[in-house]
């Protein structure tokens, strides 16, 4: 049997490095990152584009992961798998939390409703499963972003739409809140997108650690937090039905 | 485990084996599931951090008509449980349906002679275990359902509820007692049967493992989840949708006889109460359906996928998809039809099949629901589902659209297990009454209809002409080789 393929090899280290944190990267960073020359690193980047495992930004030049390798690696996860899967543990925080829970997954730029749990009182309530939210408004939405960071440039630069006083509308700052966000576990908006009203979101991850999409709990900013701050308690158990999720799709109890 | 506002507090599960002897034969080990039982209960006592002081009461629900015989003295089974499902009574059935006539079981069951009810599996295993016949005759071999075993073994007592006994082709359905007439046909001692009860009352106190919990309530998995739906005003239907899905209709305090081969059945009986009665209609292929063209088809990977792929297109493109994979069940009774998949054109795509197939679904319970509202009256108002097909947004707002009437999805699935809990609450105080298990419903989902009434009537319609063409496909040589099923599927 003959040794490995040097070549093939390196395009793999280039894709596991387009596949780390950062998600989009330039020749020169690849090539100091790989010790490798610029020229081997970009003749590789040229041979994964031309068979769409890698893509090339217009815009910034730099290179990311490519549809056609998510495709072969991800078989993603349905969302309406996603949906079956949670049933039991969004009806579960729903009863325990006392308000409407949300289970969303990115969609071009936005978070798409996939399970809408009512708020467990007698209220009229309409089924909101296919409805679209935007992504900086909503704490699914934030949740989702942290994972995703790299779609924030999509977003674009000048502000973004805003719905209420509260909303972010500077992708600065919405950056920022991102990164506390991917640090302790969960996002909230407080009046972000609805005056009065306020969401507690936690991702959900899949067996292979990518973020399948993000479950969340809606209610009254008086009874989702303390003045502006989401309750504890509340926090505490969207955390736990993720993570529950999660195990159920078979991710790495953590 | 359930907390008083009927929220979940702790779930176990254990999957106990089937055990295929022969082709159509289907047992389970009756201490294996005894010792089950004991496992998840103390898992889900242990998962709740709780002792078992501190639970106020136990109740059973159990897969219905199941058989198991077992030894008075030393408490150990003379066999292994008969399943439902199993069919090695089909030619006694023939045979009594020869000798005395269906309609003098359905007279006093509500239920035609099938190989799914327990008196022939009973019969069989007297005629079948060496010794047994005469060792029942002198009471020394009992009979049970499932749950009279567990009780047994919990307690120490021979009982039945009367929903259970419901099921057996022995108990008369008018009296609520074993039936003398019933039991000489069938060929059973009266001295092996269990005493019928409510389905919720204190039977006993549960043995050292459980410190003396009391059991205070047993029932057939359907009519738990009747109860656990909270259907407890005439009118009120549930339906079950798994595998297979079954509708229960609450008809009150009088058993309606069924023209289009529903089954008459007890509701539930709570303590002292009068007894409630249900119209059951069973759809014996629904979730199987999926199943199928997942594992026979290949065009999807997973059953929720099912919802994506019928996604891709706006309606069924005018395709039907009967699945009388083994007959035509209620309201039809045909057992010489086969499926078809109607209106086939150049234009279909696999969408408009996976259309087709969670649409199946729906036009059967229309089919049923409109059965149990002939026999019973009036119309329907809602209908509670439950089960997990109910994760299916596609096909919740389809059923409701074909229903034309709101579908409501509860906040707590297992309707099953709640129906038990609520039963055995209700025994002990600790829910007062059937207006604070009410309180406790909550909507999870409300599906209602949008679909005009020209489509749908048209979409109803072709479903028919399509069922239509199921008929008489069997031909002479071809039964030999059939399967003949004279009732439902899945459980």
């Amino acid at each position: 049997m003959s040794g490995p393929i040097q070549s093939i090899e390196r395009a793999a280290a280039i894709l596991r490095l387009l596949s780390g944190r950062s998600r989009r990267l330039g020749v020169v960073e690849m090539a100091g990152q790989l010790g490798l020359p610029k020229g081997t690193v970009h003749g590789i980047l040229r041979t994964l584009q031309s068979v769409g495992f890698v893509e090339q930004d217009r815009d910034s030049g730099k290179y990311q992961l490519g549809a056609a390798l998510l495709h072969i690696g991800s078989s993603y996860l349905d969302a309406n798998e996603l949906r079956t899967r949670a049933l039991n543990w969004a009806d579960a925080l729903a009863t325990q939390s006392g308000e409407s829970v949300r289970i969303g997954t990115l969609h071009e730029k936005q978070v798409l409703i996939v399970h809408h749990v009512f708020r467990p009182d007698d209220s009229r309530q309409a089924l909101e499963v296919g409805s679209l939210v935007p992504v900086h408004a909503s704490a699914l939405g934030k949740a989702l972003l942290a994972h995703h960071r790299y779609l924030l440039a999509d977003l674009g630069s000048g502000p973004l739409p805003s719905y209420t006083p509260a909303t972010i509308t500077d992708v600065k700052r919405l950056g920022h809140e991102l990164e506390e966000i991917s640090g302790r576990g969960w996002a909230s908006e407080v009046g972000d997108l609805f005056p009065g009203v306020a969401s507690i979101a936690a991702p959900i991850e899949d067996r292979r650690g990518v973020i399948a999409g993000a479950i969340s709990i809606s209610g009254p900013i008086e009874r989702l937090c303390e003045s502006t701050v989401p309750r504890g308690e509340l926090v505490g158990y969207v955390m736990e039905t993720a993570r529950t999720v999660s195990r159920e799709l078979g991710a790495i109890p953590w | 485990m359930f907390d008083h506002r009927a929220r979940l507090v702790s779930v176990a599960q254990k999957e106990h084996r089937h055990i295929y002897p022969m082709p159509g034969w289907v047992e389970h080990d009756p201490d294996e599931i005894w010792r089950n039982v004991l496992t998840v209960v103390s898992q889900a006592l242990e998962k709740a951090k709780l002792s078992p002081t501190e639970l106020s009461a136990l109740g059973i629900a159990n897969q219905r008509e199941t058989t198991v015989l077992w030894d008075r003295r030393t408490g150990r089974p003379v066999h292994n449980a008969i399943n439902w499902e199993d069919t090695r009574t089909d030619r006694l059935c023939q045979q009594l349906a020869e000798e005395y006539g269906q309609e003098r079981f359905r007279e006093k069951t509500g239920l035609p002679l099938s190989t799914y009810f327990s008196g022939p599996k009973l019969r069989w295993l007297l005629d079948h275990v060496a010794g047994v016949r005469e060792r029942a005759e002198a009471g020394e071999v009992l009979f049970g359902t499932m749950d009279s075993w567990l009780l047994w073994n919990l307690c120490g007592r021979h009982v039945t509820d009367v929903t259970n006994a419901s099921r057996t082709l022995l108990m008369n359905i008018h009296t609520l007692d074993w039936d003398d007439d019933l039991l000489s046909m069938i060929g059973v001692p009266r001295a092996m049967l269990p005493e019928i009860r409510p389905s919720s009352e204190i039977y006993g106190e549960a043995g050292v493992a459980l410190a003396g919990v009391p059991v205070a309530s047993v029932l057939g998995d359907q009519h738990a989840a009747l109860v656990g739906q909270t259907c407890f005003h005439p009118g009120e239907v549930k339906c079950t949708y798994g595998t297979g899905s079954f509708l229960l209709l609450n008809t009150g305090d009088r058993p309606i006889a069924s023209e289009r081969g529903l089954l008459t059945t007890l509701g539930y009986q709570l303590g002292s109460s009068r007894p409630t009665y249900a119209l059951e209609g069973s759809i014996a292929i629904t979730g199987a359906l999926v199943q199928w063209f997942r594992d026979n088809i290949g065009l999807i990977g997973s059953a929720p996928e099912i919802e994506t792929l019928a996604l891709t297109v706006e309606d069924n493109g005018g395709c039907y998809f009967v699945p009388a994979f083994s007959g035509l069940f209620a309201p039809h009774w045909r057992s010489d039809a086969r499926g078809v998949i109607a209106g086939l054109t150049g234009y279909i795509n696999k969408g408009h099949l996976a259309r087709a197939v969670l649409e199946a679904t729906a036009w059967q319970t229309r089919e049923v629901v409109e059965a149990m509202h002939a026999d019973y009256g009036g119309a329907l108002l809602e209908l509670r589902v439950d089960g997990g097909m109910t994760a299916n947004n596609l096909l919740m707002q389809f059923l409701a659209d074909v229903l034309d009437a709101p579908v409501m999805r509860p906040i707590v699935a297992e309707t099953v297990s709640l129906g038990a809990a609520y039963a055995a609450g209700l025994a002990v105080g600790f829910w007062p009454d059937l207006d604070s298990l009410k309180r406790n419903w909550h909507k999870a989902a409300e599906w209602l209809p949008k679909l005009d009434p020209e489509v749908r009537e048209k979409g109803y319609r072709k479903w028919k002409k399509a069922v239509a063409r199921t008929i008489e496909w069997l031909d002479e040589d071809d039964w030999l080789a059939a399967d003949l099923v004279s009732l439902s599927g899945t459980q």
